[in-house]
């Protein structure tokens, strides 16, 4: 069979998966007065239609900020006004000011979804088929296994088909700057990548990497001449599309503060409900809410994450080549999201779209920790009544990968890159550390398992009403950190195979 | 191999879980319900829901087991009186029961690709003939389709009738019987294959020995094989039906099974010789008044596509009745059951044979519902990635039979779903075969091609362009009736190339000198 019809057969497989969790419940579905996420994106469009531009991120009588208040970039909004320009055409109940709080019906529910369809054929999908056809190697038949797996990632899927957001739309923009650096073309790359910031702030997780690995390819090919050119040229490049995005919030300096308040609410907290990150682990041992004042809190967030990207981000400013580029993109968005502030428990999507990227390289560590981020989130995904797909999803997810790559065959000390390890614990040289890494990998999936199925069947200690989602978001925090550890350790030791090399030529 | 076909399968059917509201989902519902809490008497007298049990025993029996398990999801279900009982619980353990009980056809399938005759062993997996088949047969559209976003279990019982065919396939001819003789006792629209069975399991089972010239030698009849068949069928019909002739209800469960009642065509006109009959009337007609060769007052006033299941009469044409189907539907298939007796070809001809006799049902039998089409399309798909020819005519058949399908899906959520298995699956089946039998030029004939392709322009503007114009109010069924009549032409081709193949295996002289000597 062709490449060509394989790519075609996967594409179509993902585009039937996501359909299908589509045909679920949503956030919020059926539940009054705040309603969920779903509410929020049909909100958005209701206000960016009937307000004029300069009313969108204010207070008013017709735009209460209490009530799902637009609290990112430009860009979603003008996503938004997008699609409510369409809805307004099918059915103008539906974006109809005021009177359209929350407005639920199968044909919105089905527009609402086709919605994110569009944008995921539009954006993410092609950008994942070029990163797996250019980006990746291997044969073509691996090219192919490692797209399916890639858009097969449940947690995404279940986030923007099931819970409902348009993470795709972000992610896809980022991936497309990663495609464009992979392939060179910096100036657009760092375009697709200001773009994506400007749909939502979340992408400053990836901010990092992408600055040192341009920045260190600038250095590289000399500050004075041919270096200095392209760093003006992407710096351009950034401004130009940042004014852009920001044109109707330039005239007022008011304008663009407000919006730049409302896309950071420093005043939520260190962290909201159950989050899988260092905080809310801690806030088992420690109530740091109530110790730390809340700035000391900022302060302390910010420190840790510096602290904690700094490692791979000097890494990557002096050696600035793809892999390292990867490899930094999924040390920084892991920092973040487990020493920053105000983390939600979706944006560990944020870290899993680079570790995807490292699906051909590091097969079974990609494969753990999206299973374990997918498993973060489980707590969300009940909530929301998705129970089911998670479950299909997840497991096909987890069959399917590792047996397309034989990701448990081939997962020697080295294909593993644990020779860093091995320099570590240079006093305990007998070990078989593949081993030990494939049975934790089993207790892992075993655990996750029962966790979900007591999660599910079991009714939680009546004193300890959380007990459950603390757990599980405890057990995914060690998941995460250890995948930080393991992953900065990677960075650092293994001098990039010859097949990276040849890679970055 | 069947790993991670068996895989993906599941994977695709589970998402499904949709809560759809299709009426074969209450029919299964009621069926639970009836055989759980009423006593056995009852189970064909009930009528309080307007789905009444009409498969035979062996299936009411299914269900009865089923709804053991059932209880312990949501015994409200179970209550005959609670009509249209929909809580998710019960979705959530009808949507089980059908997978689980696919796993029958898994391992089916198993079965077949093992008898699957490979030429030259291919180290690439994708190219080889029995993954093919796998796939072919695990990702049927029309499986997909009928059971899981619908509702019915159709896999399980073609999971049966799989299974029969390989046991055939290995020579292992009294469990091939067995298996057929329990799928007839599950659902009797698989008497439509009988033929095939009877001839051949008499020809060349019952038979030992042939002559030289192949015909068959009367004196090596071993009637001990004959008393085996027929103890194996009658002791497995008496343990479905027994207990209802015991109870003296035999001719009310057959009423049940065989409503001659309705009409000759299904409310949406399966693509079959009927369809275009249908529609040859219509135009006669049409052109008539136009012409004031006839007087519309004098025309009865029949619609055939009103919607309800009913009796129609045609206007023109003479009307069709059920003795009339019986008999053409004999008649078509009378050919290949003499073919297989006269030139037993093993166990591939009796495929073939079972394929036509399913094609032949679907194209003249009486009340043929769309989904029958599978009968042939499933059979046909081992056929398809042995011989080249019948590859071709698998496309052109799948293709079409799938196509025709698409009505049964007709809510907008359902629109995508449709499209993309489709697309999938066809997609699929023309690289994989192509690239099967590559290095012979093209699978399909230029004329095939373009006619698909106008399936393409069909299904945009039905499913697309029509709903958007003012027609869709006034003649909502004009997409339906152009689907089935394009469809048709698509599967009486095949039929007809089915037949080619046959015949111009055996020798059409011996075939008439046989009818002949059979006259005199």
């Amino acid at each position: 069979m062709e490449t060509w019809s394989l790519v075609s057969i996967c594409v179509l497989l993902c585009v039937t998966v996501r359909w299908g969790v589509s045909l679920n419940s949503y956030s919020g579905a059926g539940k009054p007065p705040m309603f969920g996420d779903y509410e929020a994106q049909r909100h958005w469009q209701e206000v960016t239609y009937n307000l004029p531009v300069q009313e969108w991120y204010f207070n008013t009588t017709d735009n209460d900020l209490n009530y799902w208040g637009l609290d990112y970039p430009p860009l979603t909004a003008y996503h938004s006004l997008l699609c409510a320009h369409i809805a307004k055409l099918i059915n103008p109940e539906w974006v109809e000011l005021h009177k359209s709080r929350g407005y639920e019906s199968s044909a919105h529910k089905l527009f609402m979804r086709a919605t994110v369809l569009v944008a995921d054929l539009l954006i993410y999908i092609p950008a994942a088929v070029l990163y797996c056809f250019y980006l990746s190697d291997g044969s073509s038949k691996k090219k192919v296994c490692t797209l399916l797996c890639f858009l097969l990632y449940p947690g995404l899927i279940l986030i923007d088909y099931g819970h409902f957001q348009y993470n795709g739309v972000s992610l896809g923009l980022a991936l497309w700057g990663v495609l464009a650096l992979g392939l060179g073309w910096d100036a657009l790359g760092s375009m697709a990548f200001s773009l994506a910031l400007n749909y939502k702030q979340m992408e400053l997780y990836h901010a990092l990497p992408f600055f040192c690995y341009l920045l260190g390819k600038s250095v590289k090919q000399g500050l004075m001449g041919r270096g200095l050119f392209l760093l003006v040229k992407i710096a351009v490049t950034v401004v130009v599309t940042f004014a852009l995005c920001w044109l109707p919030f330039l005239s007022d300096p008011s304008q663009a503060l407000q919006v730049v308040r409302r896309i950071f609410p420093v005043a939520r907290g260190l962290f909201e409900d159950k989050v899988a990150n260092t905080w809310c682990s801690l806030n088992v041992l420690i109530k740091i809410r109530s110790v730390l004042s809340a700035d000391s809190q900022l302060y302390l967030s910010f420190a840790c994450t510096l602290l904690a990207v700094l490692p791979s981000s000097i890494r990557l400013l002096t050696k600035p080549t793809f892999w390292q580029f990867k490899l930094a993109l999924v040390n920084s968005s892991l920092a973040f999201f487990l020493f920053s502030y105000q983390v939600h428990e979706k944006s560990i999507l944020l870290a899993s779209l680079p570790v995807c990227l490292l699906l051909n390289d590091l097969p079974l560590m990609a494969i753990w920790f999206l299973q374990a981020s997918t498993f973060s989130m489980m707590p969300l995904f009940l909530k929301d009544g998705l129970l089911v797909p998670y479950v299909v999803t997840s497991l096909a997810f987890l069959l399917l990968s590792t047996y397309l790559f034989s990701a448990l065959e081939h997962s020697s000390e080295d294909e593993l890159r644990l020779g860093g390890y091995r320099k570590l614990f240079f006093c305990l040289p007998s070990l078989d550390l593949a081993c030990i890494v494939r049975w934790k990998f089993y207790i892992s999936i075993v655990a996750m398992a029962a966790l979900t199925f007591t999660t599910v069947a079991m009714a939680p200690p009546p004193r300890l009403p959380d007990f459950f989602p603390v757990l599980v978001s405890v057990f995914a925090f060690l998941h995460f950190l250890g995948t930080l550890i393991y992953f900065n350790i990677v960075q650092f030791s293994s001098p990039p195979s010859r097949k990276s090399q040849k890679k970055n030529n | 191999m069947l790993f991670i076909c068996l895989l993906i399968f599941f994977v695709i059917s589970r998402v499904f879980r949709v809560f759809l509201h299709s009426t074969d989902f209450e029919v299964h519902r009621n069926w639970l319900a009836i055989t759980h809490s009423l006593p056995l008497s009852r189970w064909y007298y009930e009528n309080s829901s307007e789905w009444t049990l009409d498969y035979p025993p062996l299936f009411a029996w299914f269900e009865f087991g089923l709804s053991h398990v059932a209880r312990r999801f949501d015994p409200d279900m179970l209550d005959v009186q609670r009509l249209q009982h929909r809580s998710p619980p019960t979705v959530l353990f009808q949507r089980l029961s059908v997978v689980c009980s696919d796993l029958l056809l898994v391992f089916a399938t198993r079965e077949c690709c093992r008898c699957v005759r490979e030429q030259k062993p291919s180290r690439d997996l994708l190219k080889r003939p029995s993954f093919i088949l796998a796939v072919l047969l695990l990702w049927n559209f029309g499986l997909l389709v009928v059971d899981h976003v619908h509702f019915q279990y159709n896999g399980f019982l073609f999971g049966v009738l799989l299974l029969s065919v390989a046991k055939h396939l290995q020579s292992r001819h009294l469990q091939g019987a067995l298996l057929f003789a329990v799928l007839l006792n599950l659902k009797h629209i698989y008497l439509y294959v009988a033929p095939a069975y009877g001839i051949y399991l008499l020809r060349s089972f019952c038979f030992t020995q042939d002559n030289t010239d192949s015909s068959v030698r009367w004196s090596s009849f071993s009637p001990a094989r004959l008393a085996a068949l027929g103890v194996i069928v009658t002791s497995v019909c008496v343990v479905s039906f027994g207990p209802f002739v015991l109870l003296g209800q035999l001719p009310q469960v057959l009423s049940r099974l065989f409503p001659f009642k309705r009409g000759l065509c299904h409310a949406y006109w399966a693509p079959n010789a009927w369809a275009l009959y249908n529609v040859l009337d219509k135009t006669l007609v049409t052109l008539g008044v136009r012409l004031k060769l006839l007087q519309e007052a004098e025309l009865p006033k029949a619609s055939m596509t009103g919607g309800l299941v009913q009796e129609s009469q045609h206007a023109l044409l003479p009307s069709i009745s059920p003795s009339v189907t019986l008999v053409c539907t004999l008649l078509s298939v009378l050919p290949a059951a003499l073919s297989i007796w006269l030139r037993p070809r093993g166990a591939r001809g009796f495929l073939r044979c079972l394929v036509l006799c399913a094609l032949g049902s679907f194209l003249f039998g009486w009340h043929v519902h769309e989904k029958a089409v599978l009968m042939a399309v499933l059979p046909l798909s081992i056929l398809a990635v042995e011989s080249r020819e019948d590859a071709g005519i698998f496309l052109v058949l799948a293709t079409t039979g799938h196509y025709s399908l698409f009505p049964l899906l007709f809510t907008p959520a359902e629109l995508p779903i449709k499209i993309l298995l489709m697309l999938m699956f066809t997609l699929y089946s023309f690289t994989a075969l192509t690239s099967l039998f590559s290095g012979h030029g093209s699978l399909l004939h230029p004329l095939e091609v373009v006619y698909l392709l106008g399936l393409v322009v069909v299904a945009i503007a039905c499913e697309i362009v029509y709903p958007l114009t003012p027609w869709q109010q006034t003649l909502p069924f004009l997409p339906l009736l152009a689907t089935s009549v394009y469809c048709a032409l698509g599967v009486c081709y095949s039929f007809v190339r089915l037949y080619v193949i046959l015949l111009s295996e055996t020798e059409p002289s011996s075939l008439l000198y046989f009818l002949f000597s059979e006259i005199k």
